[in-house]
């Protein structure tokens, strides 16, 4: 542990530079962090970030470049190398070991041995010391595999924070987090910085950002813009260095009040324990909002209504007409589609190219007689899509795998606009999406609604909820609890949804 | 594009020189994944020109051809397999497969007529294929443990009809498919050429292909596009069994016989030729001509190695140590 007097953790990043083919992810980066300090990493989407902080956690190695961690140069061949050196990463793309338990992940590869066994009561003691300690409540004992993913990004962090390392590089920590959860995560990191911990920080939220950072690094393009103080800094400053003078990050302007008639009605859906006599209906063009803590039921109503989960009691009508829905496929026949939490786990083809991740929920379209893929509408289609949501691809047939991490949230969003549907159901649409395309994806929902679908918005961002319904139903313990007219005040909505004003202290 | 026939490859030059301190990680990352890719031609193409010019007997019409015949019943059978591995399954079964439609080509061919020989194997195969599948995808059960159980089944079922005996056909018109030849190429290279041909063409062009991509590379998010998951891996099983009927039939046909004992190491063959022609053993990547590469790559080590007069066994370790090298150089190139 670090002694608080003389900060370690210092992390020099000497001329880095990183390619893909001909693309530079990380063009002749020289950066230092300051040791028991947060420092702040934002760019838009693809300008990097990811890959710096891979390579200071020995993810993946530089083309060129140094790195000094206190001074001395080190070389981590890989992360568990890193590790060694106090290094820890959380990564965009959670990476835990599914049929393992929750502590198990939390200590795997650093668990406390006797005689090379696992001493399982010390294991037990550490894991309870630790959530004593940090306050997130986790099921122990429950394989990761099946938690929620913010979940799992606390799992991820308790990992990080048990092996004790001296510098955390945490990417996207909060992207799946609500309010709530957020605000533990930011007094979790200020006690760590208080131990001598330093943090590197990547967010998209850059008010969370400029609350939790010393120190701020711009990266545009695969290159340093600057770095500054955190209180030199506002929100606009930022915008300006990460996306020069192309801004187009402004405030989402309310969409036109809808009534036309309702398309989508949802009546009396029970899904086991998880939802309990959920109605509700969206009119042609309305953006209902949905609000709620992690674990309220929210994803589990859309995961109902599109058929991922199959519910036990209940009624879905689309367009006046009723629906039997008992998998995803009947829901898409019905003209409802469905932007999943988990874009790796429930919506991507990593190894295949963009195009055919943006078309293949849609192929029937593009089938010529013989049964193949028509290749040049699929170009032009893919295309189009990459262009509707300026997607940062070196072209169609590039691998998903190979995108930023917004990027890759932008095709999985391209698949269903693909479709043309009736029902939207958006689960975080804009996970880990910068402002500018987060504006384009706000843009394009409220373009959708115009065209006359219904949305069901989920969203962990009460601000983004609020900017964007036409009303907003609270959810909790898995029935709809409170319903707001257009624009409620967010402290009203806070209240009804998490049973708290000011987001203190951990729900029940 | 149809980018997605083959695990999209990204084309890719030697990155320019970067800001002067030159650390060669990424030089050699390029290296390897295009070693990964594109490696396994290189090394087929090596030999070839090696045994051409290391052998006189090598370079002939005759003896090229030989290898295609010799290579017919394999190939077919690693085609049809490649699309199970494809859509994120496997299957073990092949060789019994192969064994219990070659029974059951000559068991028709004898009692019901030449034309009964010829096309039951193939229906054979789409049911013992089928069976796979619903096991497969209605039961759950871990492709490679129900194919290992099939296996086990059909074998036994080959040596039930067949009562264990090596059934003789004498009808020509049975015959001829393994034995008969237009010009100098034999109706087995034809039936393997088509079917490998058809084949790709399946895999890298049609809807269905792409499903297969989609649901061997993840599973969760096909279902969630609406792909009938399912369904599509039904189907590649009953491809499987096909192309494991044809296979069969052209054994019977070629030696005027049929024996539960035939193909005994035709599952593991295959599915090696799959691996090494870089195709991925997880699912979601891999193309047919791949696989026609590492069919034809095996036998190329054993023609040569018999050509050269080197023993049978080092042939088995030379092909061995390839297949290892084939999978390391491409989880070596995934790890970083
Ligand atoms: N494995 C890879 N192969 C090819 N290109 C890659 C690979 N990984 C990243 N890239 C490219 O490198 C660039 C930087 O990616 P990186 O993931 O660091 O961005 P980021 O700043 O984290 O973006 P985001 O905010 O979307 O997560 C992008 O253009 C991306 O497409
Ligand atoms: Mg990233």
């Amino acid at each position: 542990m670090a002694d608080s007097r003389q900060p370690v953790g210092r992390i020099r990043l000497e001329r880095i530079s990183k390619s893909y083919s001909r693309r530079k992810a990380l063009d002749d980066v020289t950066l230092e962090i300051v040791g028991a300090t947060v420092h702040g990493l934002v760019g838009a989407n693809g300008a990097g970030k990811s890959t710096l902080g891979k390579i200071i956690a020995g993810a993946i190695r530089p083309d060129a470049g140094e790195l000094y961690l206190d001074e001395r140069q080190i070389r981590p061949a890989d992360p568990h190398d890193a590790r060694r050196h106090g290094i820890a990463l959380i990564a965009q793309e959670l990476a835990l070991v599914p049929h393992l338990t929750v502590m198990e992940n939390v200590f795997l590869g650093i668990e406390p041995r006797r005689w090379g066994l696992l001493a399982r009561r010390r294991i037990e003691r550490r894991y309870a010391e630790l959530v004593q300690r940090w306050g997130f409540q986790l099921q122990r004992d429950a394989p990761v595999g099946g938690l929620r993913l913010a979940d799992q990004q606390k799992v991820e962090i308790l990992r990080a924070v048990a092996s004790g390392a001296s510098v955390i590089v945490m990417d996207e920590p909060t992207s799946s987090l609500t309010s709530v959860e957020v605000e533990t995560l930011r007094r979790m990191i200020e006690q760590l910085r208080g131990m001598g911990t330093t943090i590197v920080y990547v967010s998209h939220s850059l008010e969370e950002v400029l609350q939790v950072a010393d120190a701020i690094s711009v990266l545009r393009d695969g290159r340093l813009v600057h770095t500054r103080a955190a209180a030199e800094e506002t929100e606009a400053s930022l915008v300006h260095a990460m996306f020069g003078a192309a801004v187009d990050a402004g405030q989402v302007e309310k969409p036109a009040q809808a009534g036309g008639p309702d398309v989508l009605e949802v009546r009396d859906l029970d899904l086991g324990a998880l939802l309990k006599g959920v109605s509700l209906s969206i009119k042609a063009g309305e953006i209902v909002g949905l609000a709620g803590l992690v674990g309220s039921g929210r994803s589990e109503l859309a995961r109902a209504i599109f058929g991922v989960e199959r519910m036990d009691r209940g009624t879905i009508l689309v367009d006046g007409v009723e629906r039997r829905i008992k998998s995803p496929r009947d829901a898409i026949d019905a003209g409802i589609a469905f932007v999943p939490e988990s874009r790796k786990d429930d919506g991507l083809f990593m190894q295949l190219s963009v195009a055919a991740n943006a078309t293949i929920a849609g192929l029937g379209s593009i089938v010529s007689g013989l049964g193949t893929v028509k290749s040049s509408a699929e170009r032009a289609s893919a295309s189009k899509l990459i262009g509707d949501l300026s997607i940062a691809t070196p072209s169609p047939a590039a691998k998903v795998a190979t995108l930023s991490g917004g990027n890759q949230q932008k095709v999985l969003f391209a698949k269903w606009l693909f479709r043309e549907p009736r029902v939207l159901l958006l689960d975080e649409p804009t996970r880990g999406v910068d402002v500018n395309s987060r504006a384009a994806i706000h843009r394009l929902i409220r373009h959708q609604a115009a065209s006359g679908v219904a949305i069901l918005l989920i969203s962990s961002e009460l601000e983004e909820v609020l900017a964007l319904a036409h009303r907003v139903l609270v959810i909790r313990h898995g029935a709809i609890t409170h319903e707001f007219a257009a624009d409620p005040p967010l402290a009203e909505v806070m209240e009804a949804a998490f049973g708290v004003a000011g987001a203190e202290h951990s729900p029940p | 594009m149809t980018e997605g026939a083959d695990p999209p490859v990204s084309v890719e030059e030697s990155a320019p020189a970067d800001s002067g301190i030159s650390v060669p990680w990424h030089r050699r990352r390029i290296r390897a994944e295009h070693v990964r890719d594109y490696g396994i031609l290189v090394v087929f193409a090596s030999l070839f020109v090696a045994l051409s010019v290391g052998s006189s007997g090598f370079l002939t019409t005759n003896n090229l051809l030989n290898i295609l015949y010799e290579n017919a019943p394999l190939g077919i059978l690693a085609c049809g397999v490649t699309l199970v591995i494809v859509a994120g399954n496997f299957d073990l079964s092949l060789g019994a497969m192969f064994a219990l439609t070659e029974v059951c080509a000559t068991e028709a061919a004898i009692h019901w007529g030449a034309g009964f020989g010829l096309v039951v194997p193939l229906l054979a195969g789409a049911v013992l294929g089928l069976i796979n599948g619903l096991l497969v995808t209605k039961l759950r059960i871990n492709a490679f443990l129900a194919t290992l159980a099939t296996s086990l089944a059909f074998g036994g079922a080959a040596t039930a009809i067949s009562g264990g005996l090596l059934l003789q056909v004498t009808s020509s018109t049975f015959l001829a498919l393994g034995r008969d030849s237009i010009g100098q190429v034999q109706y087995s290279v034809i039936v393997f050429v088509v079917l490998a041909v058809l084949l790709q063409f399946v895999l890298g062009r049609t809807v269905f292909g792409r499903y297969c991509y989609g649901v061997g590379g993840n599973r969760e998010a096909a279902r969630q596009s609406g792909l009938r998951v399912d369904r599509i891996a039904i189907a590649t099983f009953m491809i499987a069994g096909v192309t494991a009927g044809i296979a069969g039939l052209i054994d019977a046909s070629t030696t005027g016989s049929g024996s539960s004992t035939a193909g005994a190491n035709y599952a593991l063959t295959a599915i090696a030729a799959v691996a090494l022609g870089g195709t991925s053993i997880f699912g979601g990547a891999g193309s047919v001509w791949r696989t026609v590469v590492g069919v034809l790559l095996l036998a190329l080590i054993t023609n040569g190695f018999d050509l050269l007069g080197v023993e049978a066994f080092y042939q088995d370790i030379v092909k061995g140590a390839l297949i290892v090298l084939a999978v390391s150089v491409g989880s070596l190139v995934e790890r970083r």
